[in-house]
C-alpha cells in the first residue's frame, strides 16, 4: 500500500540551521493495517508523515502509495490528498467555517461533489465522529475543546480517504476522551477497512490499538515490528528516550527475578491472567 | 500561601441568559512549599482554575488570596503576577523572542534583574530543562516538546515563589516527560517553590503530595496520592485513570490475593507480586 525507498529529508538546506530530519527511510505498510508510529520528540514523525500527502517534498527518495509514485513530478497531488487524509496536532486549529457543516464539507466541495454528495459525506463523517446534527449548525468556535477535535476529525473523513494519518490525537483529552477517540479509529480501521498511521508518545495508547509499531530514532527507523515484539526491546526503547508500558516494566522485572513470565504483556487484564496462572500451578505444585 | 475561600466562577457569555458556574464554591488552601496535583476531566474547571490563581480571571463569587494579596486588587496585580508563574499547555501561545535564550531571558528583563544575574537564570533554566545546547536556535525551529521546555524556562527565569503548570508534558515524549517533572521537583524540594500541576498523566500526579481531583466545578477528593489512586472505583465512575500498576493490584485484591492495594510505582509493584509468588 504504502511504500518508502531512500527517503531523505533535509530542513533549510544550504543555511546555518540546515538539519537532517529523516535519514534513508526504507518503510513498508501493507493495505488495511493500524501501525503506531512512535520516537521522541525531534525524531522526524512529523516530518514523515506530512510527505505521506505531499505535503513535503523529499529531499530525496521515493513514496510510492497504491502503486502511484507521488514524488513524480506531474502526480496528480489533489487526489494524493484525498486518498490520504491527514489530521494534525490540535486538529481544532484548522477549523474556520461559520458552521461545523460548512467546514466539514469543505474538502468534498473542493474535490467538486454536488451539493447531495456533500450532504451525505458530511453526514456520514458527522456519525462516524459522535456529532449530532444539532451540532453541525453551531459555529466551531463556539463548541468544546473535544467536540472541535471531532468537527475536525470529520472533515478529513468527509473526503473518504483510504488511508488516514492522525498526529497525536489524543493529546492534551483526558482519559475517557482518550479511550473514546481511540475506539473511534479503531473502529475505521475495523469497520471500513482504512489503512490507519498513528503517531503518538503514549505506548499504551498505541499498545492498545496497533498491529504494528514503527519505532523512529533520529531520523531513521530504528524497528518496524508486531506490537508484542518490540516491547520484548525495552532497554533499547528506554536507551533512545521512550518507555514500555508500566505493566510490561513490572513484567520484565519479574523476568529478571527469576520468575517465568511473558515480559512482553502489556495490559492489566494479561497480567492478572499471567500472575493468578503463576499462582495456580504453585498451588499444583504443592 | 494560597487561600480559595468560597470561590464560583462562570464566564460571560452574551447568548446564555443564564450563565453556568464552571467553578462551584471551591475552598481550598495551599501551603509554602507543598506540591499539589490537579485532576479531572476536561471541562471541570482544572484550567478556569489556574488562571484564577495569578489573577488571568478574578472570581465571579469568593476570593483568592496569593500571599495574602487578593487578586481582586488590581494594587497588588504585578505582584501577584511575579509570585505565582503560569506555564500553559500551547508553548506557541507564550513564545514571544526570535532567539531562545532572549525569550528566556524576556521576564527577568521585565523585573529589572542585574544583567549578570539574568545571564546567570537564562543559563540555569535552560539546563534545567535539557535545552542549554539549543539557547542560540530559532524556537520555530524547534519541535513542539522542545518549545515546550523553553516555554517552562521562561518562567524558572522568573524565580517565582509559585508556578502553575496547566498540562505543560501534554506534547513531551516519555524523557521530555521525566525531565520536567524532575526540574518541577527540584524546584520544590530544593528551592522550596510551591508547584501546582494540571495534568491527565497519573503517574505524574503520583508524585505530588497532595492529589485535588475536580469533577464538574467541584473538589470531591483532596488527599495524598496513595489515598485517592487506590479508590479505583471513584475514580472510574469520574472518568479518570490510575496507574496499571495500582490497577493491577487492586484486581488481584478483589481475588482475595494477599497483595497490598496501596501501590503506586513499578518497584514496589514488584517487590510485593515477589513476595506472593515465591512465598
Amino acid at each position: 500500500m504504502i511504500d518508502i525507498n531512500h527517503l531523505h529529508y533535509i530542513y533549510q538546506p544550504g543555511t546555518p540551521f540546515e538539519s537532517v530530519a529523516l535519514n534513508d527511510i526504507n518503510l513498508h505498510i501493507e493495505k488495511n493495517t493500524f501501525t503506531g508510529l512512535i520516537g521522541h520528540t525531534g525524531s522526524g514523525k512529523s516530518t514523515l508523515v506530512q510527505h505521506l500527502n505531499a505535503l513535503i517534498k523529499p529531499t530525496s527518495g521515493q513514496i510510492v502509495i497504491d502503486g502511484v509514485d507521488i514524488t513524480k513530478p506531474n502526480t496528480d497531488l489533489k487526489e494524493v490528498r484525498r486518498k490520504v487524509g491527514l489530521v494534525f496536532q490540535y486538529p481544532e486549529h484548522q477549523l474556520f467555517e461559520d458552521t461545523i457543516y460548512k467546514d466539514i464539507a469543505f474538502g468534498p466541495h473542493n474535490l467538486g461533489c454536488s451539493e447531495e454528495e456533500i450532504k451525505e459525506r458530511v453526514l456520514e463523517a458527522a456519525d462516524i465522529v459522535g456529532l449530532t446534527s444539532q451540532m453541525l449548525e453551531k459555529s466551531p468556535f463556539d463548541v468544546s475543546g473535544g467536540q472541535k477535535r471531532r468537527a475536525a476529525i470529520a472533515g478529513v473523513l468527509a473526503m473518504k480517504p483510504s488511508v488516514l494519518v492522525l498526529d497525536e490525537p489524543t493529546a492534551g483529552l483526558d482519559p475517557a476522551g482518550r479511550d473514546e477517540i481511540l475506539d473511534r479509529i479503531c473502529g475505521l480501521n475495523k469497520r471500513f477497512q482504512m489503512t490507519v498511521i498513528l503517531v503518538s508518545h503514549s505506548m499504551e495508547d498505541v499498545a492498545k490499538v496497533a498491529d504494528k509499531i514503527i519505532v523512529m530514532n533520529q531520523g531513521t527507523v530504528a524497528l518496524h515490528e508486531d506490537v508484542d515484539k518490540v516491547f520484548a526491546h525495552a532497554d533499547f526503547l528506554r536507551s533512545i528516550g521512550l518507555n514500555v508500558p508500566q505493566i510490561t516494566m513490572v513484567m520484565q522485572n519479574l523476568k529478571k527475578n527469576g520468575i517465568n513470565v511473558n515480559d512482553t504483556i502489556h495490559t492489566v487484564e494479561a497480567a492478572k491472567d499471567a500472575i493468578c496462572r503463576l499462582l495456580a500451578k504453585k498451588v499444583q505444585e504443592k | 500561601m494560597i487561600t480559595i475561600k468560597d470561590l464560583s466562577f462562570h464566564y460571560d457569555n452574551e447568548d446564555s441568559l443564564m450563565n453556568t458556574n464552571v467553578l462551584n464554591q471551591i475552598n481550598l488552601t495551599i501551603q509554602d512549599g507543598e506540591f499539589i496535583a490537579v485532576l479531572g476531566h476536561n471541562g471541570c474547571g482544572k484550567s478556569t482554575l489556574a488562571k484564577l490563581l495569578n489573577a488571568i480571571l478574578i472570581p465571579t463569587e469568593g476570593d483568592v488570596f496569593i500571599d495574602d494579596m487578593n487578586t481582586k486588587e488590581e494594587q497588588s496585580l504585578l505582584t501577584i503576577r511575579q509570585t505565582v508563574g503560569m506555564v500553559f499547555q500551547n508553548p506557541d501561545n507564550q513564545i514571544v523572542a526570535t532567539v531562545v535564550e532572549d525569550d528566556v531571558a524576556f521576564a527577568p528583563e521585565n523585573l529589572g534583574v542585574p544583567s549578570p544575574e539574568i545571564r546567570e537564570r537564562v543559563d540555569w533554566a535552560l539546563k534545567s530543562v535539557g535545552m542549554y545546547d539549543f539557547r542560540k536556535r530559532t524556537p520555530h525551529t524547534l519541535s513542539g516538546g522542545q518549545k515546550q521546555r523553553v516555554a517552562i524556562a521562561g518562567i524558572l527565569a522568573m524565580m517565582p515563589k509559585c508556578i502553575v503548570l496547566d498540562e505543560p508534558t501534554a506534547m513531551l515524549d516519555p524523557v521530555g516527560r521525566q525531565e520536567v517533572m524532575k526540574t518541577i521537583k527540584m524546584l520544590n524540594q530544593k528551592y522550596h517553590m510551591t508547584v501546582v500541576l494540571i495534568t491527565h498523566y497519573m503517574d505524574e500526579a503520583a508524585q505530588a503530595d497532595r492529589v485535588v481531583v475536580m469533577q464538574k466545578g467541584n473538589v470531591v477528593m483532596d488527599d495524598t496520592p496513595t489515598h485517592v489512586f487506590t479508590k479505583v472505583d471513584t475514580m472510574r465512575s469520574i472518568g479518570l485513570d490510575v496507574p496499571q500498576v495500582t490497577e493491577l493490584m487492586y484486581e488481584l485484591k478483589k481475588m482475595n490475593l494477599p497483595v497490598k492495594a496501596d501501590i503506586l510505582n513499578v518497584d514496589d509493584c514488584v517487590s510485593d507480586l515477589l513476595k506472593i509468588l515465591t512465598a
